[in-house]
């Protein structure tokens, strides 16, 4: 990932800034220009997910990864549900890998999502921590 | 719409070639092809190519241009296109096929898929097949493309409670089919305990529930079904061809258990074949890991959401059961090179159609095709029938 395409959805890796429809009420993360639901009748505006509780639906432990995660390897991977049928891919940090458990409820926490190699770049986003190990 | 038939295929060994190169792995299958339809160059009036990432494998695009060119088709200008949906680009380069011929704007089309993916080493190899999730959202954050089916894998032992061994015996049931398959990557037998004590990759899935990288090309060569006894005394006639979508991203479906886009695409071929399920009597299903085959036998309905496994474990789909499925060996032992599944599949079932398919052969009328792109954002559904659609 270069560093333009990182930038352009800062505000929304940083802040977990998604989206609404304001003619359904459904919300989206990652967000979404355009409502699956309502098409051209849909008015989308921002939404922040900053200060929800996360529900993990499902996970893995990834042991093996593509060349910007090694390092983090062996990593929680999940899809969390912020509200409800909106949900994302993220890290589990904090979490033990034999802690892990499907229904366990989570924060999102900002950390360090991955290092390219090549140039040393950082990037930072946000990943989810167990409610009341975030620090 | 005219009916479609297959005159002939080809298909080259699945492995590691490393004295291959992609046009000569394409020229291999292409040659079979025509040679087993009799049609010579100067018939082929379209052709089409699945291909994933040329680009990122080995660093060339305009594959269509390359691949006519050697074929000795620019010649005579033949029009060639590649077609891409990550690993259904050969299950869309067969409907693309088959339109063209149905349509009538042409006669006889060559379909093709390949894929040479061990020029690149195996971390890159992981990060070009990345790019069949949703990059931004997706592999940015860490996900694999196994990491995306463990993800459903854990989510459906979850909600249905099918178990490890059951996901474990898809591999055990495909490895031994291959050991009957020549062409066939892994031609060894294996056993649960060596799935389920192999490699690590994404929990709960190992190295022996992944389908490996792969060499390999397929071909097969299209007419009118009107035109077919000219090339052959055995026509397959292909008879239900369907295409879907679903979200690219599995953290946007509302089950993570479902494919939608296979249920759809299945629907569509079933319509168009004036069949459903219970008329099929084999299927090449996309098994790149072996949680997607049970996927595919529940959403393709041949059992009820969430009994797939309970079906792998009852034995149903093995070579001598009531549906055999992956009779090739499927991805995980036949070998994946992406852009040709598609077309080995249908090789495969023209194959048993035929009664050609050797010491693996099953008893059918009937054969499906299921060819998955990424983890399920395009699926194709092909039936191929010894009868000519009526
Ligand atoms: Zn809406």
């Amino acid at each position: 990932m270069n560093i333009p395409r990182f930038w352009r959805k800062i505000n929304n890796r940083y802040n977990l800034m998604g989206t609404k429809c304001e003619n359904c009420g459904q919300t989206y993360f990652p967000p979404r220009n355009i409502c699956p639901n309502c098409r051209r009748e849909g008015e989308i505006v921002e939404h922040s997910f900053e200060d929800e509780i996360g529900e993990l639906i499902t996970y893995t432990i990834i042991r093996s990864a593509a060349e910007d995660h090694e390092k983090e390897t062996p990593y929680i991977l999940g899809i969390i549900e912020l509200e409800e049928n909106t949900r994302l891919t993220s890290q589990i940090v904090n979490c033990e890998i034999e802690d892990v458990e499907i229904g366990m409820k989570l924060k999102p926490v900002f950390r360090k999502l991955g290092e390219q190699s090549k140039d040393g770049l950082l990037f930072y986003g946000v990943k989810f921590s167990p409610i009341g190990k975030e620090e | 719409m005219k009916d479609v038939a297959v005159v002939g295929v080809g298909i080259t060994e699945f492995g590691e070639k490393w004295n291959s190169s992609f046009r000569e792995i394409f020229l291999n299958a292409g040659i079979q092809a025509l040679e087993d339809a009799g049609v010579k160059g100067e018939d082929i009036d379209e052709a089409y190519i699945g291909n994933m990432s040329a680009g990122r494998f080995i660093a060339q695009e305009h594959v269509s241009a390359l691949i006519a060119d050697y074929a000795g088709l620019s010649e005579m200008n033949v029009p060639a296109t590649r077609v891409e949906a990550a690993c259904a680009s050969g299950g869309l380069a067969l409907r693309q096929g088959f339109l063209s011929v149905a349509s009538g704007v042409q006669d006889t089309v060559v379909v093709g898929g390949v894929e040479k993916m061990t020029d690149v080493q195996s971390e890159q190899s992981v990060e070009i097949l990345a790019a069949a999730s949703d990059r931004e959202w997706e592999a940015f954050y860490g996900a694999t493309f196994p990491g995306l089916y463990a993800l459903i894998a854990n989510r459906h032992i979850h909600k249905y409670g099918t178990t490890r061994d059951q996901i474990a015996q898809v591999a055990v049931k495909n490895h031994y089919n291959a050991t009957m398959n020549p062409k066939a990557q892994f031609q060894n037998k294996i056993t649960k305990e060596m799935v389920k004590n192999a490699t690590k990759v994404a929990d709960p899935l190992t190295l022996f529930d992944s389908s490996p990288i792969t060499d390999g090309a397929a071909a097969v060569v299209l007419v009118p079904a009107e035109k077919a006894h000219q090339y052959t005394d055995n026509p397959v006639y292909i008879t239900g061809s369907g295409q879907a979508s679903d979200t690219i991203s599995i953290h946007d479906r509302n089950d993570i258990t479902t494919i939608e886009s296979t249920k759809a695409a299945a629907q569509t071929a079933y319509k168009m074949a004036n069949k459903d399920q219970s008329d099929i009597d084999v299927a090449e299903v996309h098994d790149c890991f072996t949680i997607a085959e049970i996927l595919a036998i529940e959403d393709l309905g041949f059992c009820e959401k969430g009994k797939g496994g309970k079906m792998v474990e009852e034995g149903i789909t093995e070579l001598d059961g009531k549906l055999p499925i992956n009779p090739s060996g499927g991805l995980k032992a036949c070998g994946h090179p992406v852009g040709a599944t598609g077309i080995k599949q249908a090789v495969e079932i023209t194959n048993h159609l035929r009664g050609e398919a050797g010491e693996r052969q099953v008893e059918a009328d009937v054969g499906l095709c299921h060819n998955v792109g990424g983890s399920g954002g395009t699926a194709t559904v092909h039936i191929l029938s010894r009868e000519e659609q009526k």
